[in-house]
C-alpha cells in the first residue's frame, strides 16, 4: 500500500520542473523570470546595490517605446506620470519598497518557541523515563560532610572557600 | 537646487585619519584597562596573601588538619 502512493508520488514530480530556479522563485512568490539563461545579466533588487545591470522591463509595448523616444528629448517635457512610468520601466521595485516590513517574525518566533516548546517535552520525557537516579553524592547530606571536610582541610584559605569560614566561632563569616 | 559650488569634499587619507584616531583610544583604553585590573586585582590579591601569611602559623594548621582526620599517614592525637 505504502509502495503504491510513493510510485503515484513519483509520477507527478516527473511532470513538474522539479526544484527549478524557475519554480522556487515562483514558489516564494517572486515574479516569474521567462529565460533561465544565467549567462546573461540579471535584473536583482537589492539595497547594496542600486543599479541594477539590466532595466526591469525588457520587452517595451507601444506606448513604452514612445515614452523612451521622448525620453531622448528634454526632461522638462516630461510629465510626473511619464518619469514615473520611465522609472518603473527601469525599476520593479523603489527602495520603499524593497525595505517594506512584514509580520514574518512573528511567525518565526512563534515557530521558534513552538519547537523549544516541544523540545522541553522531549526534555520532561526523558526526566521521568531515561535518567538513572541521581548520584548519591547530590544528596545534602552528603554536600554537607563535603563541605566540612573541605573546610578541615582548608581549601583556598586566602580568597577562596576556607577564607570565608570562620574556624574560631565555627560558622560562615557575616 | 542652489547655483553655488560647494567645498571638494576631501578624497584621500580617509583611512589614515581615522586609524590614527581609533589607535590612540584603543592604546589608551588598554591601557586604563590593564592599570585598572593591576590597581583593583592584582594589588588587593597581594595584600591578601601577604596579611595572610603574616599571622600563618603552618605548624598549627597541620595539628587543626590531623585532628580533624583528614590524613591518612598521622591519626588524630586523642
Amino acid at each position: 500500500m505504502l509502495g503504491l502512493s510513493v510510485f503515484q508520488r513519483s509520477h507527478v514530480l516527473k511532470a513538474r520542473s522539479l526544484l527549478s530556479a524557475v519554480s522556487v522563485r515562483a514558489a516564494h512568490g517572486h515574479e516569474i523570470v521567462k529565460s533561465e539563461d544565467l549567462s546573461m545579466p540579471m535584473y536583482c533588487d537589492r539595497r547594496d546595490t542600486p543599479l541594477p545591470d539590466i532595466p526591469y522591463v525588457r520587452k517595451l509595448n507601444t506606448e513604452q517605446t514612445a515614452l523612451k523616444e521622448k525620453e531622448k528629448g528634454s526632461w522638462k517635457n516630461l510629465t510626473n506620470e511619464e518619469k514615473i512610468a520611465l522609472y518603473r520601466i527601469a525599476f520593479h521595485q523603489s527602495y520603499h519598497d524593497m525595505t517594506q516590513s512584514s509580520n514574518e517574525w512573528k511567525t518565526v518566533l512563534g515557530g521558534a518557541f513552538l519547537f523549544i516548546g516541544f523540545t522541553g517535552l522531549i526534555v520532561w520525557w526523558q526526566k521521568a523515563f531515561v535518567y538513572p537516579p541521581r548520584p548519591h553524592t547530590l544528596t545534602e547530606e552528603w554536600k554537607e560532610k563535603q563541605a566540612r571536610r573541605m573546610l578541615d582541610m582548608q581549601i583556598n584559605p586566602v580568597e577562596g572557600f576556607a577564607s570565608k569560614w570562620d574556624y574560631e566561632k565555627n560558622e560562615w563569616k557575616k | 537646487m542652489s547655483s553655488a559650488v560647494i567645498a571638494k569634499p576631501v578624497m584621500q587619507g580617509l583611512l589614515a585619519k581615522r586609524l590614527r584616531f581609533h589607535l590612540a583610544v584603543a592604546f589608551t583604553l588598554a591601557f586604563a584597562a590593564a592599570g585598572t585590573f593591576k590597581f583593583v586585582v592584582g594589588d588587593s590579591r597581594k595584600k591578601a596573601y601577604a596579611d595572610f601569611y603574616k599571622k600563618y602559623d603552618s605548624m598549627k594548621a597541620f595539628e587543626a588538619m590531623r585532628d580533624a582526620g583528614i590524613f591518612e599517614s598521622v591519626k588524630p592525637k586523642k
